[in-house]
């Protein structure tokens, strides 16, 4: 019989307020449900056998251990406080649970002192739950209710609900075989049966590469591959892993002309930096160190300090788990930025741009959606845990509505560390892996979480996703990480590490083991969260919080001697070898024995067919309100409102580096173009932080969507003060793209405008290339992420084409950044750049349910003339203020500068449009700037002809607009600041 | 002589950084120390005038915030067998100084450091969870008050707080008035006029009698939630374009958060005979 475990409840004393339990009511209110007053409370579950000593000591040492004397107190195997209803919440089997495993150490910390520790020594005995108990009788369909949509995510929680009190609580077992096999997989079956196979392991190989993977093992390696061997080609051939598709060949008609694109990648993306790249060479001035090769862009930031920039997305998790979805995305971007090179980067800060459905989305939900509010809550959830804990601030980023977001949100987490250039055993940016080095895992344990991650992630979401393949992330225990791999690499003992993402163990020491040629692995040595793992999953886990480092022997007891004493788990599983196969054992038996040339290269290529004419659209026939009230309901719309709920709830400041923060001015609440931090403390050298995504302009123009959003993200750094690279000035720029598409490969049935979006893919990539090249602006490090569509219940949800490009730019002296904000009564208020009447895709359409003809047009010649002059006019200290003109044109942005300082500002509008394209038009390249009047001669001198006088800064606390003498309109400040920052997401 | 001090890191405290940036701009010696190594009995608060528990989320915040880290203090022991208690005790009643900001102001008061008006260092307050229900990032303004007037003089500070759980509350109403009536509630929230801010988002969490900092009844222990060390350059405050333009703020001025560094520093009592064992 099994026996009943022990139980701690953690509870509120009478009399305090439970914060807590108030959230829970007003959420449950927000669904129409009245609980009445709710406690929360917490359930330890102590799964071991203990003495009678321990149960008799358990009282005392869990009310020191786990509850806060003056606001709690504890009972032992009773629970108190119950009410008339309740749910209780904990982690599935297997799901990580920090709470219980911090409990678990503190309490067999508190026993052992007591000599009465048995049993605590292994793997976690002790799990947290939470218990929420309700004043009202509730129904099980609203209990069931509140526990899926308030309380708990069924993906990852186990969920009971009842009346009264719980009677029993019951610990979480993950219950696996326990004899782990090794088999072989035969391929020689007909085509039907290797698509049937695919499916059926989750595989998704196509056929052609399932042939290949046969003719290989036939004919090379004459055998059938073993289980883990077809997985190990699954996951490093996943589009996640490959970028097939950016790697295709492309038969592209653009209008009336037909050519091939040799992979997008390769012509466009990597050809944009390496020309660049070279121009910089000739000159003798190449910054960039890494480019494209490691996890993240490397350049240089001055003789000592490397800058290290990775943007990545986590998109297809977050749509199941928003929180541990984000979460993830977060630590796993954490990781590329301090596993690059050597390894080691300090996390400078984070960004994150969010792409959801709408609040009020009101289209009933499909089986498998998630509601867009309950997503978007979620994933500020996740963002705040993970960036907050890790001690990261979350400097920059955006939120972006729009309805097709509803099935998959999309979710780009960034992160830029800084490195010493120089570690003792070396360049830090450079791995120097060599055979004989050992394979050391560091971080958290394997268990069967996040199985099939890469290929999950390279295929649409349907109905039937298993919990398996999403992991929750432990902020704490990467924590621990990050700060061991800081002082480890510092100390010269990591010749080179990479993290443990998609793909797991297969795709870090597949990746490490090229710069050796070759890895054996034994993988009994892996730490485990428990037991039975077949020996292919502990290759494949992508259990959250590892790193994979290669360590000089020598130096191998030194640092596992350090992760010890920091209390980091450091395992040595395997060597480096030299002889071209990775070779991979259990208990010393064969597992994998794979060729590294055609694991890496043998992937066949696609051949894909793309197209793409402009769309047959015109002008909309929208009738306008007066444009005031026009202004009042751009600010309160969702695309344009005040992001402070969100930008409050993220640390922003922890570092203490912070100059330009998201929020500026004496009220708090100025949005501001780009982040500005110092990059030491000794010194005002520091980087500006910026980022450009417009999905919106994608329908009408995907080339100028693209060009678009370069343009907002280098845009948004000039009006901050950062310069475009210019030789002798020892520039250091870094750019991240991240392509974010629908399924873009043709099928009749299922995917039948397949060729049009991949053509809408070829036109952004082709503006990346003109843009970047034209700038000088390379990217460093990008990534593409190509299946964001929902299929459910016969209808599918698909993104619309989307790119977000971040960029950080060298700052000599952070000092001279600029901000958003009016500064003084009296100055003059200038329109630097030119309007021109593009209302397609703006955001005053969207409001009247329009999407317009003209599209915003980068011209990129005149924009690069206008962002000179700025540069010369901040180089004299000229600006005092400055705001690019981007969501709600003009006329929002002027709105914006007024919000911040609470100033006023009384403007003309130039004649030469109708007063609502000059106002509202979305043209690129332009801002809104404030110049002090003895400096307008000098400005006047300098922008000539590309800035035009509107009006002055006014005290009297009024915005008012006119065009040729007509008053358009005349509104206070405290109206503007009232619709903005209730309108607020 | 300038003030040696053991600035903690590891375990998930995550301000050491500009801690020890802040102390070193103030004059002092800081020396960032790994919690772990500490323990590990590789370095000693014999060596320093004060210890600083720094901002961060120890042990993940599991448990409760601070507790975990508390717990360590109170019953970990060095290789040796001495208490890590006993050292923190010695340390006090050899006049050194301990301060906490945020999770370290949250382990001081749960390991019973703060207030300690009964001197057996049992816990008497602590920091509750923030009223809004979340954690937040802003602006306040503090006011000096009581023992911190005469440790920061009258001048209030402007400063970050970063915290989901910062209401401070007290665990009787003994205590609570115990505390007032010796003056340890050094720092305080206060509204546009001055006052003791009662309302979010001024009283940016709730915390009885609007109290930001508290000192131990010795006056040897303090901690408060917002971050000084947030705060080194004029250049860090949000509104410093708007207030350089007004003139109220000058490129070359001290900031508030170094101006309150500097005066933890004072918390410092007497200078200490340094030891070399």
């Amino acid at each position: 019989m099994k026996r009943a475990p022990t139980y701690v409840q953690v509870r509120l004393k009478e009399g305090a307020r439970d914060v807590r339990g108030e959230r829970v009511a007003k959420a449950a209110h927000g669904l129409g449900i009245d609980t009445g007053a709710v406690s929360v409370s917490r359930i330890y579950v102590v799964d071991l056998p203990l003495s009678e000593a321990a149960l008799a000591a358990l009282p005392d040492v869990a009310q020191a251990t786990l509850a806060d004397d003056v606001l709690e107190e504890t009972t032992v195997n009773r629970v108190t406080g119950a009410r008339t209803a309740y749910a209780l919440v904990s982690r599935l089997p297997g799901v990580t649970d920090d709470e219980g495993m911090t409990a678990h150490r503190g309490l067999g910390t508190a026993l052992a002192a007591r000599g009465l520790g048995a049993g605590f020594d292994k793997e976690q005995r002790v799990f947290a739950q939470w218990l929420y108990a309700f004043e009202r009788e509730l129904c099980a369909e609203d209990l069931s209710r509140l526990g899926k949509e308030v309380l708990g995510n069924p993906v990852v929680d186990h969920i009971v609900i009842g009346l009264g009190a719980p009677k029993a609580f019951e610990a979480p077992s993950v219950t696996l075989p326990g004899n782990p096999e090794l088999r072989t997989v035969s391929l020689r079956g007909t085509d039907a049966e290797l698509e049937t196979l695919s499916r059926e392991r989750g595989l998704h190989l196509s056929l052609p590469e399932l042939h290949a993977i046969r003719r290989h093992f036939a004919e090379v390696l004459k055998r059938e591959p073993t289980e883990c061997e077809l997985e190990v080609f699954a996951q490093t051939w996943s589009e996640h892993c490959k970028h097939k598709e950016f790697n295709a060949a492309i038969t592209m008609t653009l209008g009336d002309r037909t050519y091939e694109v040799d992979s997008l990648f390769k012509s466009f993306i990597r050809k944009a930096t390496e020309d660049i790249r070279g121009r910089w060479a000739a000159r003798g001035e190449d910054w960039m160190l890494t480019v494209f090769s490691d996890n993240a862009g490397v350049v240089a930031l001055d003789d000592d300090k490397l800058f290290v920039l990775k943007v990545e997305t986590h998109n297809s998790p977050s749509a199941l788990d928003p929180v541990g979805g984000a979460m993830t995305g977060v630590l796993g971007t954490n990781r590329d930025a301090f596993g690059t090179g050597k390894g080691g980067g300090r996390l400078f800060f984070n960004t994150n741009v969010l792409c959801f459905g709408p609040k009020d989305y009101r289209k009933p939900l499909l089986p498998g959606q998630m509601h867009p509010a309950r997503i978007a809550e979620g994933v500020v959830e996740g963002i705040e845990h993970a960036g907050n804990k890790c001690g990261v601030p979350t400097v920059n980023g955006a939120i972006v509505f729009d309805d097709r977001f509803a099935g998959k949100p999309l979710v780009y987490c960034g992160t830029g560390s800084i490195m010493p250039r120089h570690y003792p055993n070396g360049p830090s940016w450079e791995k120097d892996i060599r055979p004989g080095y050992r394979i050391v895992t560091v971080g958290g344990r394997v268990g069967q979480d996040g199985i099939h991650g890469a290929t999950f992630s390279s295929t649409e979401l349907d109905e039937k996703v298993t919990r398996g393949v999403v992991q929750i992330g432990s902020p704490i225990t990467q924590k621990f990480v990050a700060d061991f791999m800081e002082e480890a690499c510092a100390l010269g003992l990591v010749a080179g590490s990479t993290d443990n993402g998609a793909g797991g163990l297969s795709s870090s020491i597949g990746e490490l083991a090229t710069f050796s040629n070759g890895a054996q692995v034994e993988l009994s040595h892996v730490p485990l969260k428990y037991g039975g793992l077949e020996p292919w999953e502990i290759f494949l886990s992508e259990s959250q919080e590892r790193m994979t480092l290669a360590v000089l022997p020598e130096k191998l007891p030194e640092l596992l001697a350090l992760a010890a004493l920091r209390e980091v788990e450091a395992t040595d599983i395997g060597a480096f070898t030299g002889d071209g196969v990775l070779d991979v054992r259990y208990r010393g038996a064969q597992v994998a024995l794979l060729d590294l040339a055609f694991l890496h290269d043998g992937v066949p290529r696609k051949h894909l067919i793309a197209e793409w004419s402009p769309p047959h659209v015109t002008e909309p026939d929208v009738v306008l309100g007066d444009l005031g009230g026009e202004l009042l309901a751009l600010l309160g719309s969702s695309n344009i409102a005040s992001r402070e709920r969100v930008i409050r709830r993220f640390d922003h400041e922890v570092k203490g580096k912070s100059i330009v923060k998201s929020l500026m001015g004496e009220r708090g609440i100025g949005p501001q173009d780009a982040a500005v931090l110092r990059a030491s403390f000794d010194g005002f050298l520091g980087v500006g932080v910026a980022s450009g995504i417009c999905p919106k302009f994608g329908d009408l123009d995907p080339y100028e969507m693209s060009a678009g959003a370069f343009d907002e993200a280098l845009r948004s750094l000039v009006s901050v003060g950062a310069r475009l690279p210019m030789p002798g000035e020892a520039p250091s720029w870094s750019a991240c793209d991240n392509f974010c598409v629908p399924d873009s490969v043709y099928h009749p049935d299922t995917n039948a405008d397949g060729k049009t979006k991949l053509g809408q893919l070829v036109r952004m990539c082709e503006a990346l290339y003109d843009m970047s090249t034209f700038f000088d602006v390379p990217m460093t490090s990008g990534k593409d992420s190509m299946k964001n569509d929902l299929r459910s219940g016969g209808v599918k949800i698909s993104v619309p084409p989307t790119v977000l490009f971040t960029m950080v730019a060298k700052m000599p002296d952070v000092r001279v950044a600029v901000t958003s904000e009016l500064k003084a009564e009296g100055d003059v208020v200038y329109l630097v750049g030119k309007t021109y009447d593009e209302l397609g895709g703006s955001e005053l359409l969207r409001l009247h349910g329009a999407l317009g003809r003209n599209v915003p047009r980068v011209r990129k010649e005149d924009a690069k003339r206008v962002y000179h002059a700025m540069m010369a006019a901040h180089a004299e200290g000229l600006l005092a203020s400055s705001h690019d003109c981007s969501d709600g044109g003009l006329g929002v942005a002027l709105a914006e500068c007024a919000i911040g300082s609470g100033l006023g500002a009384s403007v003309a509008l130039p004649p030469d449009l109708a007063p609502e394209a000059a106002l509202f038009s979305e043209s690129h390249s332009r801002f809104v700037v404030s110049v002090r009047p003895e400096h307008a001669a000098a400005f006047d001198e300098i922008l000539r002809d590309d800035a035009t006088r509107l009006g002055l800064v006014t005290g009297d606390g009024r915005v008012t607009v006119r065009q040729d003498d007509a008053l358009l309109f005349d509104l206070g400040v405290d109206a503007l600041t009232a619709a903005f920052t209730q309108g607020g997401v | 002589m300038a003030a040696r001090i053991m600035v903690l890191r590891g375990y998930g405290f995550n301000c050491e950084e500009e801690t020890a940036a802040g102390y070193r701009a103030a004059g002092a010696e800081p020396v960032i120390v790994f919690a772990s190594d500490w323990f590990a009995g590789k370095a000693t608060l014999r060596e320093f005038d004060m210890l600083h528990v720094p901002g961060g989320f120890s042990f993940g915040d599991d448990l409760g915030s601070g507790k975990v880290f508390a717990n360590r203090l109170k019953q970990g022991k060095f290789p040796g067998g001495e208490r890590v208690w006993s050292e923190i005790e010695r340390f006090l009643a050899d006049a050194g100084t301990i301060v906490g900001v945020c999770n370290g102001f949250q382990v001081l008061v749960r390991a019973g450091l703060l207030p300690n008006l009964g001197g057996s260092f049992a816990q008497e307050a602590s920091l509750a969870a923030n009223i809004e229900g979340h954690f937040e990032d802003r602006w306040v303004r503090c006011a000096p008050s009581g023992m911190g007037e005469a440790r920061f003089g009258a001048k209030p500070f402007d400063l970050p707080v970063r915290h989901g759980e910062g209401r401070l509350v007290f665990g009787s109403p003994e205590i609570r008035a115990g505390v007032h009536q010796r003056g340890l509630l050094g720092l305080r929230y206060v509204d546009a006029a001055g006052e003791p801010a009662r309302a979010y988002p001024e009283n940016p969490n709730g915390a009885d009698d609007a109290g930001a900092g508290l000192f131990s009844a010795d006056g040897r222990v303090f901690g408060l939630m917002p971050h000084p060390e947030a705060y080194l350059s004029p250049y860090n405050h949000p509104a410093w374009p708007s207030r350089f333009r007004a003139g109220t703020l000058k490129t070359d001025d001290e900031s508030d958060g170094l101006r309150l560094v500097r005066a933890l520093l004072s918390t410092k009592s007497a200078p200490r005979a340094h030891r070399t064992s």
